[in-house]
């Protein structure tokens, strides 16, 4: 039962792009067509899971004091070994698109967050399911912007026409339509927060979890 | 054999700071940086003081990094020299780059960032004071990696040292500039009656869209951008 709440959790509660708004830079970066945003979201995700494992399999062995450093060095380490293999195994199309973003994983906050908040203070198995669910919720949120994004940007899906008559609107696939997607996207969502609590009373008094806390942009 | 030309012409630096700063923004072109963006834009001082640290930051990243990647992971038949491969360590061939590379510049990053708490908080106090509680941030900045990656790519063009230090340091110019902006902008947005969902990053967001509509303007400024 522990492992659908906790891949709830990851996926769902504490989704990273939504509800953490952590690690946007990728999110707005590659989201151009939905195959870009599909492989940045699975390397995020098995960079994030093994990081995740081993760092909790190695968690009495590093000292709190240099943790962090640790916990850059094993990332990367993952971070090279995924994209030797996106280079070997994915078009040339896709990895001149995703770019610097892939090297880039390893300053991912939410990839980081995880290692400091989670694997680092859990056991193995927790926190593999932790990574698989903050994956998932990942990936959900580049499917969905890539989506709007290739849809009003190109007027394709997956490179299909969707539309019968419309001029695509190219300001989508550029900078300035990821910012309004991203933007409306969070207001969207903040709006069914909040009459979620509204609705339920008892919720809003409830004070924000210290992950919750420790994830406001305010404080970041 | 690359030119391992040391200088930048006049031309090139005024291609660098109009590509930099306006054209290929790294905030509002490249989306690089958006967490401290979006983080630290609510006062316009704390703006100021981050974009003033990073831009420190992400100029030694750049020269430090260029200079790693030449003479220590590239090949020596690439670049001219190779440490290793001078002290007969190891004989460095191309996938040394492939390895290495992530992982070298973000130790280098964070220690440089280290270091320049260290120095900082010797010699200089008062700037310490101010740019101090930015500076373990500015590590897992995206654009501070992200500049070192962009200078070491070697396409288009393969950069010289000059180039690359200037590249980093408008890099930064530009990321703090729009983080000025943003705050001022942010400050006034706080009197507004934004509705309550829309409060907070959402309307950022579609400020910093706006402002990435507008910069997109300065486009047509360099012939070639970035």
């Amino acid at each position: 039962m522990w492992v659908y709440r906790e891949l709830l959790r990851g996926a769902v509660k504490e989704n990273p792009t939504f509800v953490l708004v952590l690690g946007l830079c990728p999110t707005l970066a590659v989201t151009v067509t939905i195959v870009n945003g599909f492989w940045m979201a699975v390397a995020a995700t098995c960079v994030l899971v093994a990081s995740n494992v081993i760092i909790s399999a190695c968690r009495r062995l590093i000292p709190s004091e240099i943790r962090i450093p640790c916990f850059v060095v094993i990332i990367a380490s993952f971070v090279t070994i995924a994209e030797m293999l996106m280079k070997a195994y994915l078009p040339d199309a896709v990895n001149r698109s995703l770019g610097i973003f892939v090297p880039l994983i390893v300053v991912n906050c939410i990839i980081f967050g995880q290692a400091e908040a989670y694997a680092y203070k859990n056991g193995i198995a927790r926190s593999l399911v932790d990574g698989i669910g903050v994956g998932i919720g990942y990936l959900g949120a580049l499917l969905l912007i890539s989506g709007i994004r290739e849809a009003l940007g190109a007027g394709t899906l997956l490179g299909m026409p969707v539309w019968s008559t419309y001029p695509p609107a190219y300001i989508m696939v550029m900078a300035p339509g990821a910012f309004l997607v991203i933007g409306i996207l969070l207001g969207i969502f903040n709006a069914l927060k909040l009459s979620r609590r509204r609705r339920q009373p008892r919720a809003a008094a409830a004070p924000l979890t210290s992950r919750e806390m420790a994830a406001k942009p305010e404080t970041a | 054999m690359v030119a391992m030309a040391y200088t930048v012409d006049i031309s090139s630096f005024f291609t660098i700071v109009i590509s930099m700063v306006f054209v290929s923004n790294f905030v509002l072109a490249r989306f690089l940086g958006l967490c401290p963006f979006i983080g630290v834009t609510n006062r316009a001082s704390s703006a100021f003081g981050m974009g003033a640290a990073v831009t420190f930051v992400m100029t030694l990243a750049s020269s430090v990094s260029w200079l790693i990647y030449r003479y220590m992971l590239l090949p020596a038949a690439d670049s001219g020299f190779n440490v290793f491969a001078a002290l007969a360590i190891i004989k460095p061939d191309a996938s040394l780059v492939l390895v290495l590379k992530t992982v070298t510049y973000i130790l280098v990053i964070a220690t440089l960032v280290q270091l320049v708490e260290l120095v900082m908080r010797r010699t200089t106090p008062k700037l310490y004071l101010a740019l101090g509680i930015y500076l373990p941030l500015i590590t897992t900045n995206c654009a501070v990696l992200g500049v070192a990656l962009l200078n070491t790519t070697d396409t288009p063009e393969v950069l010289t040292f000059a180039a690359a230090t200037l590249q980093g340091f408008f890099a930064g110019v530009g990321f703090a500039l729009v983080m000025v902006l943003m705050s001022a902008i942010r400050e006034r947005l706080d009197l507004l009656g934004v509705p309550e969902a829309m409060k907070g990053a959402p309307i950022a967001f579609i400020c910093t869209a706006l402002m990435a509509l507008a910069f997109m303007g300065f486009g047509g400024l360099a012939g070639a951008t970035r």
